[in-house]
């Protein structure tokens, strides 16, 4: 759906936000693409929207260049803004129907009914921008991207500063949005919000994309797993039997921590059990968990 | 053509006008009945005529264009400054909209806001001057044509400026001082010749003493002349704004 080609983007004080970046993004699919502060995520987006220009390198959606072919491009694209920008002094109904108009359809008011009451906001429509909540805003900002019935739905951090019940709406509707054939995009620090929503990630840094991944398999393969193993009775070391599993003793010698890789096949496990057993360390408890991607994320950008 | 676009601008800024209605239209009427009082009314009684014209009638041409070529310039510059400012101009970028498109939605607003209110300030004018329009045709070419290329000299200004107080800057320190020097209030015949000359190195006077010439078949310079000025101006804003659109100053990085 996206293919993005040696595209860099220098900015006139000569700051390079983007470097080199290749990326295909898949129809259909959720993809999150987290970094942290300043790693060029909203530069990306921005570019791709037509929003700012790219120094070199070519972007083509849907197989149309978006320079060349700027009005196919940019009528399948719909884009939530990162800031909360919105004209204050105009009402629900009226920005909305903007959209859609400067994205060249005709009125339609029974679809706007229809976005504005899918996103809790048809009671608001008559009310100015500047009365509404934050949260209010947000939806205000997806409905004027859902509009013109987009294609492609770029996400630049949807969900920051909003309430954990507005958060999970928006995932639904994400999802639905999907399930409808709509490609997204998301930007987020949530890395909850990537771990549950995407298919695939990708980590920029610097601006330059470190990886993409379809996100199980990121998890497997480079999310390790813990397994801990609660002791009756504390132990003052670790006995020297146990010594070639690479073993933690934590919580004042009562809590065994073997990592091991979710994917390597070879891990030690029973083999540290039938040592246990041997030495007659009785045990308590077994509790095995897999590292969250943000956990990943930060070992990624460190 | 994207002509939903155009119209979803067109129809944007109209609707702020209709939320600013006192600062859009009342505004500009009250100033200009205040003239006629100060100027029509007290100045008017002592100088009786201007070239076989009463005073009071001789000063509306220049009310009128000034007034077109302020409200021109403020709304075309506030119309394109304030979504850079709010930051809703991401919008209008990612768009299937062409610059030519943007440019008719903000000038064409613009435009049709000017001449509005020059309209309603000749309506005005009827209640408190008699006056015949001789070139009516004319007078309509003379006010589209500087409407046209004083908006897209405010929607330059909007593109340009940082800050709200640079809006005011150009029309505050180069056109009213200019508009009022035009010869708004006087003919150009009636400075000393040495100032007659340099009169004829301001622009408005070309533009004041051709829509004179609409209304009353007696002008400073002649219309030709006039509207090759006119004229002049609207190539140089169009040339100035296809460059701005190339490079995209203001709109993007």
């Amino acid at each position: 759906m996206i293919k993005i080609s040696n595209l860099n983007k220098v900015y006139a004080g000569g700051f390079q936000a983007l470097k080199d970046i290749n990326l295909n993004i898949k129809k259909g699919e959720i993809f999150a693409l987290l970094g942290p502060n300043g790693a060029g995520k909203t530069t990306l987006i921005s570019v791709i929207c037509g929003i700012n220009n790219a120094t070199d390198g070519e972007i083509l959606i849907n197989g149309f260049n978006i320079i060349k072919d700027y009005r196919k491009t940019r009528s399948l694209i719909g884009l939530v803004p990162q800031e909360l920008t919105t004209d204050a002094f105009e009402t629900v109904w009226d920005t909305v129907n903007f959209t859609r108009g400067l994205f060249g359809l005709s009125p339609n008011h029974a679809y706007i009914e229809k976005i504005l009451k899918s996103l809790s906001l048809w009671d608001k429509k008559n009310n100015k921008l500047m009365t509404l909540s934050g949260g209010m805003k947000r939806r205000v900002l997806i409905a004027k991207a859902l509009s013109h019935e987009p294609r492609v739905l770029f996400l630049d951090e949807p969900t920051a500063g909003v309430d954990v019940e507005l958060r999970k709406d928006m995932w639904s509707m994400v999802r639905k949005l999907q399930e409808s054939g709509v490609t997204i995009i998301l930007t987020t620090h949530y890395i909850e919000e990537a771990e549950e929503m995407a298919d695939r990630i990708g980590v920029i840094n610097n601006g330059e994309i470190i990886l993409v991944e379809n996100k199980d398999l990121l998890m497997q393969k480079l999310g390790s797993k813990n397994m801990s193993i609660d002791l009756r009775a504390s132990l003052e070391n670790i006995p020297m039997e146990l010594n070639k599993f690479d073993l933690k003793l934590v919580l004042e010698g009562t809590r065994l921590i073997y990592t091991y890789n979710s994917k390597n096949e070879e891990n030690k496990i029973s083999e540290i059990f039938d040592v246990l057993n041997i030495l007659k360390i009785p045990f308590a408890d077994i509790n095995t968990n897999q590292s969250s991607l943000e956990e990943i994320f930060v070992s990624l950008v460190k | 053509m994207n002509v939903y676009a155009v119209l979803a601008i067109f129809k944007f800024e109209m609707s702020r006008m209709k939320r600013t209605i006192g600062q859009s239209v009342a505004s500009p009427v009250i100033s200009t009945v205040l003239y006629f009082v100060v100027f029509g009314s007290a100045i008017g009684s002592r100088i009786t005529e201007v070239d076989g014209i009463s005073y009071g009638a001789f000063i509306v041409p220049g009310l009128v264009m000034m007034s077109v070529l302020n409200q021109s310039i403020a709304n075309a510059s506030f119309g394109i400054y304030f979504p850079r400012f709010t930051g809703t101009i991401y919008e209008v970028l990612s768009a299937p909209i062409s610059y030519i498109e943007i440019l008719l939605g903000y000038v064409g607003a613009a435009t049709f806001k000017a001449l509005f209110l020059a309209t309603l300030i000749i309506i005005t004018a009827h209640f408190f001057v008699p006056m015949d329009i001789q070139h009516p045709y004319i007078m309509v070419l003379f006010l589209i044509l500087t409407a046209i290329t004083f908006s897209l000299f405010g929607f330059l200004i909007g593109i340009w400026a940082d800050g709200f107080e640079q809006l005011q800057v150009i029309p505050l320190l180069i056109i009213t001082p200019l508009a009022f020097l035009g010869g708004s209030f006087y003919s150009i015949k009636m400075l000393p010749p040495l100032w007659q000359k340099v009169s004829m190195l301001n622009p408005v006077v070309y533009l004041i003493s051709g829509l004179r010439w609409s209304f009353y078949g007696k002008s400073d310079v002649s219309l030709e002349v006039s509207l090759w000025v006119i004229f002049t101006f609207l190539v140089v804003g169009i040339l100035i704004i296809k460059y701005v659109f190339k490079k995209g100053y203001g709109f993007k990085q």
